[in-house]
């Protein structure tokens, strides 16, 4: 297979004016993913999918990922000159991480048997700017996965053929697997030894539940 | 001929039917509860705590180190770390739980628990009928129901139990080696401040301020 | 090539049937089947619109066992998430499990020791063997053949699951491998009463075969029902034995030779037609290629310790980065999905489960045929619920 390099230097030829970035990966297997423009996705995929060096004609897996605003704090090598004697010292730079969901897409070829590439896009922000071009047209298998994005994580595929909630119920409201969620606290009442779990369902039922007192009836 | 296969298949049937009379191979149910298999030598239901001797309360093996609080998968296991402390099986002055319970409702018995632990003090039982009519106060175990003998460890899982002995005798071991070296060097430096102070007093003329005398050094177990 | 895949799912309208003149003739008639169903192997639920007895429009509904596995995962540490994952296929907790650990140990750059990967390959073709084995009884057992080959079929998993308790201490939920290794080494007495089982069970599979295989019902019921083509199984999707019916060979055990499989000598089986009875066929003669795998691992399993030095049980926190990992399960094509951020939890922790996948599919398999072919197909797909649903 050729190398994601290679891969990006011919997407680029082939569509011109598309930014693509590759994201690097420290771990030790190094899968780097490929950052593409949301706008220009569904031509990045077909080029992936159709070209016949590459053949990705299996679209495996389809991922959320919910990175909500942060402050990253990288550590920076630098090189100071201190009283004549060049020394190494480390720097803390801290920058603020915009929030934004982003949808993972591994990518492999039945065909040809190679792989992975791994698409990512991303959302504007969190809040309204939540619309991601749907990949279903192009590989079928990530509707149901498409789907799942859209329950869990509230990425609005525009193009997917069938979006609806499918693993939490359709009068739900929230997208658990983001990280801000806060889970719901009406616990049913119960003795537990987990502390939490009983404030969290004191504090929901403020009046301690009370045994009803049946007025007597009288004969 | 049509439904020839199908007759092919009745014959398995009437032989697996008819096998089942005669053959043990073919009948492999067990009438339980009148008849009972018997657990494997690895089989895990629930945790139990561990106590050496016959004192529950003062063999316990726990530390109360909360690492398998933390590592507990579902969240069943809770413990409140005592303010004082009791000697352990080594000896050691140790921090022992006060409250032990575990929410068996919710174990799901995977064992992450006797894995972390390093002190050989939780362990995983066989008994699995603890059916109860409480369904919140009888399915919270307490830590006077969850502790269990080593004897009985024993006899649920003979192999393990050696094993972990073993391992304790040679932690043991270690530790008295190494509270008796330290003990040695203790006095070996006790010995020598000693000589030193004496020889420092009987140089020094009389009214003059003390010297004074260099600390021991700090034993190794420190 | 993708003609199919760029036409969205059909019918997604439900009109009345029409006669010539245009006058709507009769009523079409929405049954809800499930959850409580028999047939549908766990809680779920499969919104069928019937126009007589045939099926013009199904979506299927899941989600009733939803726990979210995933955020779960995300908020427990790396080791506490390995007794989950028994219980996302629970038939098949050994596959599950090798799956995170393969993941994890990319994730970390742990090796594994010779011996522990042939143990979990092992592991992995017993798990096989035995979930074809129940496939094969349930599915018949949706054709209506109630208990009988069901039960013999649990029979013979029995004893591939006591074979289970015996290493791990539980027969279904066994949270047996860990990063780097397996957590207890094997006894040379269960490899004998492993490779005696594994003789046996050839036995146990021709009886199965002349039971079933050639059995007029069964072919009647299955051949040229709920085809898939070649072109919708490679755009959908598809993994595992649905996949290699329709003819595509693909098999991650020869595609990407993880563990030692590449040390094995097997064949993956191929259907032609991709229906129902080659799904089915696929399935016994993947069984019979597992006894092979098993037979050689048996013999060349090699002595040694079973745990990577290197790997920490406690305090595990594997350097940031992300990797997807993947393995052939009995249903399909199981990946994990972790993200680490240098902490002791993993930042995103993502299932792809085979059989949630698969059954992207199941209406374009249905339409057209009959209500009770349905339950066929769906019982071919081979779901189960805890991985669907998660």
């Amino acid at each position: 297979m050729e190398t994601l390099e290679q891969i990006k230097v011919r997407l680029e030829q082939a569509l011109p004016q598309t930014r693509l970035d590759i994201l690097p990966n420290e771990c030790p297997a190094g899968e780097r993913s490929l950052i593409v423009e949301s706008s220009r996705a569904v031509d990045v995929a077909k080029f992936l999918r159709d070209d016949s060096q590459l053949r990705f004609d299996y679209c495996s897996n389809v991922t959320g990922i919910d990175w909500p605003e942060a402050k990253i704090k990288t550590k920076v090598k630098k090189k100071v000159v201190v009283e004549g004697v060049e020394k190494e010292v480390e720097e803390t730079i801290e920058t603020l991480r915009s929030g934004h969901l982003e949808v993972v897409y591994h990518l492999y070829s039945m065909e040809l048997k190679h792989g992975p590439v791994v698409l990512r896009l991303r959302t504007g922000n969190r809040a309204e700017q939540t619309h991601l071009p749907s990949l279903t047209p192009l590989w079928r298998g990530a509707e149901f996965q498409e789907r799942e994005i859209f329950d869990l994580y509230g990425v609005i595929f525009d193009g997917h053929p069938d979006l609806r909630r499918i693993l939490m119920w359709d009068e739900f409201e929230g997208h658990p697997m983001r990280r801000d969620y806060v889970a719901p606290d009406d616990f049913e009442y119960e003795p537990t030894p987990h502390d939490e779990v009983l404030d969290a369902a004191k504090k929901h039922y403020p009046v301690a539940a009370q045994p009803e007192v049946k007025p007597e009836v009288k004969a | 001929m049509l439904g020839e296969q199908i007759i092919k298949g009745m014959a398995v049937t009437a032989k697996n039917f008819f096998g089942s009379y005669v053959s043990k191979e073919r009948l492999t149910t067990v009438q339980y509860p009148e008849e009972r298999l018997v657990p494997k030598e690895n089989t895990r239901q629930f945790p139990f705590l561990v106590y050496d001797g016959d004192d529950a309360e003062k063999g316990l093996r726990c530390v109360a180190c909360q690492i398998c609080e933390k590592e507990c998968p579902p969240q069943c296991i809770y413990i409140i770390k005592s303010k004082d402390k009791k000697p352990d099986y080594k000896g050691q002055a140790q921090v022992y739980p006060i409250t032990f319970d575990i929410d068996i409702s919710v174990c799901m018995s995977c064992s992450i628990c006797v894995e972390v632990c390093p002190f050989e003090s939780i362990k995983m039982d066989t008994e699995f009928e603890l059916s109860t009519d409480d369904r919140f106060e009888g399915l919270l175990l307490h830590k006077k129901d969850l502790a269990k003998s080593n004897s009985h460890y024993h006899k649920v899982h003979a192999q393990d139990a050696k094993d972990s002995d073993a391992a304790l005798a040679v932690e043991k071991a270690k530790a008295e080696a190494k509270a008796k070296a330290a003990a040695e060097a203790k006095a070996k430096a006790d010995a020598e401040a000693k000589a030193k102070a004496a020889a420092a007093a009987a140089a020094a003329p009389v009214g003059a301020p003390p010297v004074p005398t260099t600390p021991p050094p700090a034993s190794p177990n420190k | 090539m993708n003609a199919f895949a760029a036409q969205p799912p059909k019918n997604f309208e439900v009109k009345p049937k029409l006669d010539r003149s245009g006058t709507p003739i009769g009523d079409l008639l929405e049954i809800s089947m499930g959850p409580h169903h028999p047939s549908t192997h766990g809680v779920f639920r499969m919104d069928v619109v019937l126009d007589g007895e045939t099926v013009v429009k199904l979506k299927p509904v899941f989600g009733y066992l939803h726990r979210n596995h995933e955020k779960i995962g995300e908020n427990i540490s790396y080791l506490s998430s390995m007794p989950y994952t028994d219980r996302l296929d629970y038939f098949c907790s050994m596959t599950n499990n090798w799956a995170y650990a393969l993941t994890i140990e990319k994730l970390a750059g742990l090796a594994v020791p010779e011996r522990a990967e042939y143990i979990r390959v092992i592991m992995a073709e017993l798990t096989r063997l035995q979930s074809h084995t129940c496939l094969v009884g349930f599915f018949v057992q949706d054709m209506g053949a109630l208990g009988t080959p069901m039960m013999y079929a649990f029979r013979e998993r029995e004893k591939i699951l006591d074979l289970f308790e015996e290493v791990s201490g539980a027969r279904m939920m066994c949270n047996y491998m860990r990063f780097g290794g397996v957590r207890v080494d094997v006894s040379d007495d269960w490899i004998a009463r492993t490779k005696q089982l594994v003789a046996d069970y050839c036995k146990f599979l021709d009886e199965f075969e002349t039971f079933i295989a050639e059995n007029e019902i069964v072919l009647a019921r299955t051949q040229g029902v709920g085809v898939l083509s070649r072109e919708l199984a490679i755009s959908a999707s598809i993994t595992g034995p649905m996949l290699r019916a329709a003819g595509v060979n693909y098999d991650l055990r020869k595609v990407d030779k993880y563990g030692f499989y590449s040390r094995f000598n097997f064949k993956v089986p191929l259907g032609d037609h991709g229906d129902v009875y080659d799904r089915y066929m696929v399935r016994v003669l993947e069984m019979r290629e597992s006894i092979k795998i098993l037979d050689e691992a048996l013999r060349d399993i090699p002595a040694g310790p079973v745990m990577d030095p290197k790997a920490k049980l406690r305090g595990f926190r594997p350097k940031p980065g992300e990797v997807y990992g993947r393995v052939e399960a009995p249903k399909g094509e199981l990946g994990f999905y972790v993200i680490s951020d240098g902490s002791p939890n993993p930042y995103r922790y993502r299932i792809r489960p085979p059989s949630f996948v698969n059954l992207t599919i199941l209406e374009d398999m249905c339409l057209g045929h009959k209500v009770s072919d349905a339950i066929v197909i769906l019982g071919s797909v081979d779901i189960v619920l805890g991985e669907v649903d998660r």
